[in-house]
């Protein structure tokens, strides 16, 4: 049964524009799958490094910008020299915003890993906001708070097909669904090779693992450059569907959002971001009709403080113990930890 | 010449309630080693007690400052008691998504109390500033320099002249050794976290009346309050004050020649600089990092 389920959810999600009507509901799931992404790029850090990043919107900022300045063309002055840039098609500045943010990874891996903990937090926090005051300020390349308005969505084709230009909701919605599956498989390929184990052991004691011959920087810079890149393919996905973008896409709550998807799904599992994300991707739908946005944030606060109370592992984990246990899988996603549980010494 | 000596006077002014701010953050992690995102909040929470007790209830300025500062003393007992007691000794992970969720639920607890216009607290003090040759300063922003001393050299005398000072100290060097002579572990951090969350508090009551106050203001103060303890070293108390000073001195400097835009990008420039060169801060003795 265990099997299958991906297959199955992959059909059922598939099926979703078929018989959806509420085009509202539909722009919702497609918001909320970018963020997935998002998520499952953070989970690569946060759930199978253990570091916590608080500064992932920056890479998906990162990607929105550079996919969209890249589809729009920019002219800016570079002490002295003009740079001018043509528009190309929506499909390459997503794979250079991709790229960018990839790049932008390794040289933020090599810098915020020289430090954990606190430190590393904190470090991941300054880079949003530098990176947030930047496109805030560098009003010639980004327009400032005045946002990026009218940027193409993507097109799809080649030029013997013949091209198509992604309006609607439902093809974004499958261009998203087709992203996520193609995430889910290379994260699972990454946690499942030599790379995911070192990781792990990183995670789980990194005097150890350094002790048995785990390069850590390598890993740990390495693990960034995909969740980098991974966040940055979301924001140009994002940038495309919204098609306007302002610096407010930088904004902390953004990376609390991902936080939370993660870690009420089940950090270092590769189902948690999914489950996590449908639950707070869906939730602003169910709770709009009730509830104002100051509320519905201070509801997020205490959903986060009550799952640290209640189910520190988060929903993926505890549903697993409770099905797992009669089954006695042997595809267990938490590989095998020094410390199964990270209870609270009492 | 003349601008600079008014960037300098500029930054004491800043840099007295920025020295608040990272004593309250880094005495909190020094102690308990938690990660405090509710630091910010309590600062715009002591704001908006400024503005409770001297706009709304007419209540004298200075003791509404005094209020003001009591208020966020029993808010961070408050926030110590409910999320954190039952969370000692767990990893640093755990507590710090703890704080960001009481974060969120401040800050948007204070926006729907007191709704999104900035508000403004009128000062007693005369308004035409105080001029000294090149120099002008007003005087409300002399006497918030005058205030934050003096919480700074209480909070000194606090921690190395009282008992209180002693057992908090001696947890910070070893918890668990101070338990054993008798130091009631439990009180400590819940009294820590007070004192930190009082100093937070009065930096927004003392800068309440020099800006407006607004939901958000605890952002940006959470943020410089954790730029001015990296600059200090995590834990360290003489180092926090003196990074008060430099963060605020940056922030002159960069507005002034550079571009006022980058005024708040400072902070974390400074951050990523030290710990790409001095990753303990700059007055630490050498430690373990993480």
């Amino acid at each position: 049964m265990k099997r299958f389920l991906p297959y199955i959810a992959v059909a059922f999600f598939a099926s979703v524009p078929l018989w959806l009507q509420d085009q509202y509901f539909l722009h919702t799931l497609v918001v909320s799958g970018i963020f997935m992404l998002a998520a499952m790029s953070l989970n690569l850090l946060l759930g199978y490094t253990g570091q916590l990043s608080l500064g992932h919107v920056a890479f998906f900022g990162i990607g929105a910008y550079v996919s969209a300045l890249t589809s729009l063309g920019f002219s800016v002055s570079i002490f002295g020299f003009q740079i001018t840039h043509e528009p190309w098609p929506p499909v390459v500045g997503v794979i250079l915003g991709t790229l960018v943010a990839g790049i932008c990874g390794y040289l933020i891996g090599k810098l915020a890993f020289r430090v954990r903990g606190a430190y590393f937090v904190i470090v991941s926090i300054s880079f949003a906001e530098v990176v947030r005051l930047v496109a805030l300020n560098w009003v010639e390349l980004t327009n400032g708070p005045l946002a990026l308005p009218g940027i193409p969505p993507l097109t799809i084709g080649f030029e013997w097909t013949g091209y198509a230009t992604l309006w609607g909701k439902a093809q974004n919605y499958y261009v998203v669904l087709v992203a996520i599956i193609i995430a889910y498989v290379i994260i699972k390929r990454l946690v499942y090779s030599p790379f995911g184990r070192a990781m792990i052991a990183l995670r789980e004691n990194e005097t150890l693992a350094m002790s048995v011959g785990i390069s850590v920087t390598k890993y740990l810079v390495l693990a960034a450059i995909f969740a980098g890149a991974m966040a940055g393919t979301a924001g140009g996905l994002y940038a495309h569907y919204i098609q306007i973008i302002d610096p407010m896409v930088f904004m902390f709550l953004n990376t609390v959002t991902m936080v939370i998807m993660v870690i009420t799904g089940g950090k270092g599992t590769l189902a948690g971001p999914l489950v996590g994300g449908l639950i707070f991707g869906l939730a602003p739908v169910v709770l709009r009709s009730y509830v104002g946005p100051e509320l519905q944030w201070i509801l997020y606060g205490l959903l986060m403080i009550l799952i640290v109370f209640v189910l520190p592992d988060g929903i993926v984990p505890a549903i697993e113990r409770w099905f797992g246990r009669s089954s006695g899988n042997a595809d267990d996603q938490r590989p095998l930890t020094l410390e199964t549980s990270k209870a609270p010494q009492s | 010449m003349d601008q600079l000596l008014q960037h300098l006077v500029n930054t004491l002014i800043m840099g007295g309630t920025y020295a608040l701010l990272g004593i309250g953050l880094t005495l909190i992690f020094g102690i308990m080693k938690i990660v405090n995102f509710t630091h910010g909040e309590l600062y715009a929470f002591g704001a908006y007690m400024m503005y409770f007790f001297a706009v709304i209830l007419g209540m004298d300025f200075f003791l509404s400052i005094a209020f003001a500062i009591v208020a966020g003393m029993v808010l961070g007992a408050a926030i110590e008691f409910t999320l954190l007691r039952t969370k000692r000794g767990a990893d640093i992970d755990t507590t710090m998504i703890l704080m960001i969720g009481a974060w969120i639920v401040l800050q948007n607890a204070e926006q729907l109390t007191w709704g999104g216009i900035a508000k403004s607290v009128p000062s007693p003090l005369p308004t035409e500033p105080l001029v000294i040759g090149p120099i002008s300063i007003s005087y409300l922003r002399a006497m918030v320099l005058l205030i934050a001393l003096m919480l700074i050299a209480g909070t000194y005398l606090v921690i190395n002249r009282t008992k209180l000072g002693k057992a908090m100290r001696a947890t910070f060097q070893d918890s668990g050794t101070a338990a054993l002579m008798g130091v009631n572990i439990s009180a400590i951090y819940t009294m820590t976290f007070a004192l930190g969350s009082a100093l937070a508090a009065a930096a927004g009551a003392l800068l309440g009346p020099v800006f407006v106050i607004a939901p958000t203001m605890g952002d940006l103060a959470s943020l410089k309050a954790f730029a001015i303890v990296i600059l200090g070293g995590l834990g360290n108390i003489t180092g926090a004050a003196i990074g008060g000073f430099i963060l605020a001195f940056s922030e002159e400097i960069g507005a002034g020649y550079i571009s006022s835009g980058y005024r708040d990008a400072m902070g974390f420039l400074i951050i990523i600089i030290v710990l790409l060169f001095k990753p303990t801060g700059l007055f630490a003795r050498s430690e373990r990092i993480g």
